[in-house]
């Protein structure tokens, strides 16, 4: 799903909706998207998501090989389902979302695999750090939607998140699912 | 005869045994309750949650081992006392029953529409009993306080009244719970 230079023409002679879904510039769909991640704390698995992110994926099946994937995650909404808890995440020793606002993951290459699987590798930046991660992705075409599915594992002491303090009670691994409809 | 009666008059052995050990459960359960949700986000905040739940869902095996036994079981006889003590004694207890039960359920529930389930001891996790929900999360720790403070009234009710019977009536309500009685050794009660 390439910008398309028709789309612009398209845009002056077809209503707007009609050129969205057609030769649109699509986007994902945050109201149908989550990104959710999942951290255990004395074992116990809680799911958090974020609440703001954009970002879109040019997937075409006939063309794996020419996807691209670009995500900003915006680190300030993660929601842990309290306040305290949340404004202690913002924290420095943490997300430190003052400083680091936003988080990205731009693939850099995509390797086709089943059909309706890819595996997708890129940077992810997060606190000011960056890690080449490989994300085995499932796409599954809807009549309208293109819905893209993967988890990937994240180590908080590599992108160093969370105090010392918290080593022993919140595990290293982060799980973070995410599952995206553009 | 005689035996048989001596027999009666204490609870069993383990009818005691569940009693004084889901009284410290829980009087540690409260106390870890009414102090922890205040406390500012740290690890220790963390822990004193997973123990508060751990002491719950412990109290709540074994109030259904102790109520199976009950069930199972006769208690001693009622010492002699007027009639609408009777009546409030025994209320009492099926309420301490009630809210032994439904306390630590509904901060079961709590945890699970919180989003935060209860993994017991750290090793085994629990169901979720009902889907993470904000709003319902909100109400459920409410009733679950509500509930607990209403335990610890009944409770501090069913200690006086056991006092009462000891110092005042000079009966032996308190005594056969009490567990080091000679001759109620018994599996009969």
């Amino acid at each position: 799903m390439k910008r398309n230079p028709l789309a612009v023409f398209g845009a002056l002679t077809v209503a707007t909706a009609f050129v969205a879904t057609a030769a649109g510039d699509p986007s994902i769909d945050a109201a149908k998207s989550t990104i959710v991640a999942t951290f255990k704390q004395e074992n116990v698995p809680v799911d958090a998501p974020f609440k703001t992110f954009n970002g879109r994926v040019d997937y075409d099946p006939a063309k794996p090989n020419a996807s691209k994937a670009a995500i900003e995650v915006a680190t300030g909404s993660f929601d842990m389902g309290s306040a305290d808890y949340n404004s202690e995440v913002k924290k420095k020793e943490w997300l430190d979302s003052g400083t680091y606002p936003k988080a990205s993951f731009i693939s850099t290459s995509v390797k086709p695999g089943a059909t309706g699987h890819f595996d997708a590798t890129g940077t992810l930046t997060l606190k000011g750090k960056s890690q080449t991660l490989t994300v085995p992705v499932t796409a599954t075409k809807t009549s309208t939607a293109s819905v893209f599915d993967g988890t990937l594992e994240i180590s908080r002491a590599y992108f160093g998140i969370g105090s010392p303090e918290w080593k022993d009670t919140v595990d290293d691994k982060v799980r973070i699912k995410f599952h995206l409809v553009e | 005869m005689g035996r048989t009666l001596e027999e009666h008059t204490h609870y069993s052995r383990t009818a005691t045994a569940l009693h004084w050990l889901i009284t410290l459960l829980i009087a540690a359960g409260f106390t870890l309750g009414a102090t922890m949700a205040d406390l500012p986000v740290s690890p220790r905040k963390v822990h004193l949650f997973a123990y508060h739940k751990w002491i719950g869902i412990t109290v709540l095996g074994l109030v259904c081992v102790r109520l199976i036994w009950r069930l199972t079981h006769r208690p001693p006889p009622d010492e002699p006392m007027p009639a609408w003590q009777r009546v409030v004694a025994h209320a009492t207890h099926w309420l301490l029953y009630l809210l032994m039960i439904a306390t630590p359920l509904c901060g079961w529930l709590y945890s699970s529409a919180a989003g935060y389930p209860v993994v017991y001891l750290k090793i085994w996790q629990l169901p979720d009993l009902v889907a993470k929900n904000e709003a319902l999360a909100k109400v459920l720790v409410e009733v679950h306080g509500f509930l607990a403070w209403t335990l610890l009234w009944v409770v501090v009710l069913h200690a006086a009244a056991a006092l009462k019977h000891h110092f005042f009536d000079h009966d032996r309500t308190l005594k056969r719970m009490l567990g080091w009685h000679r001759h109620g050794n018994t599996r009969s009660s």
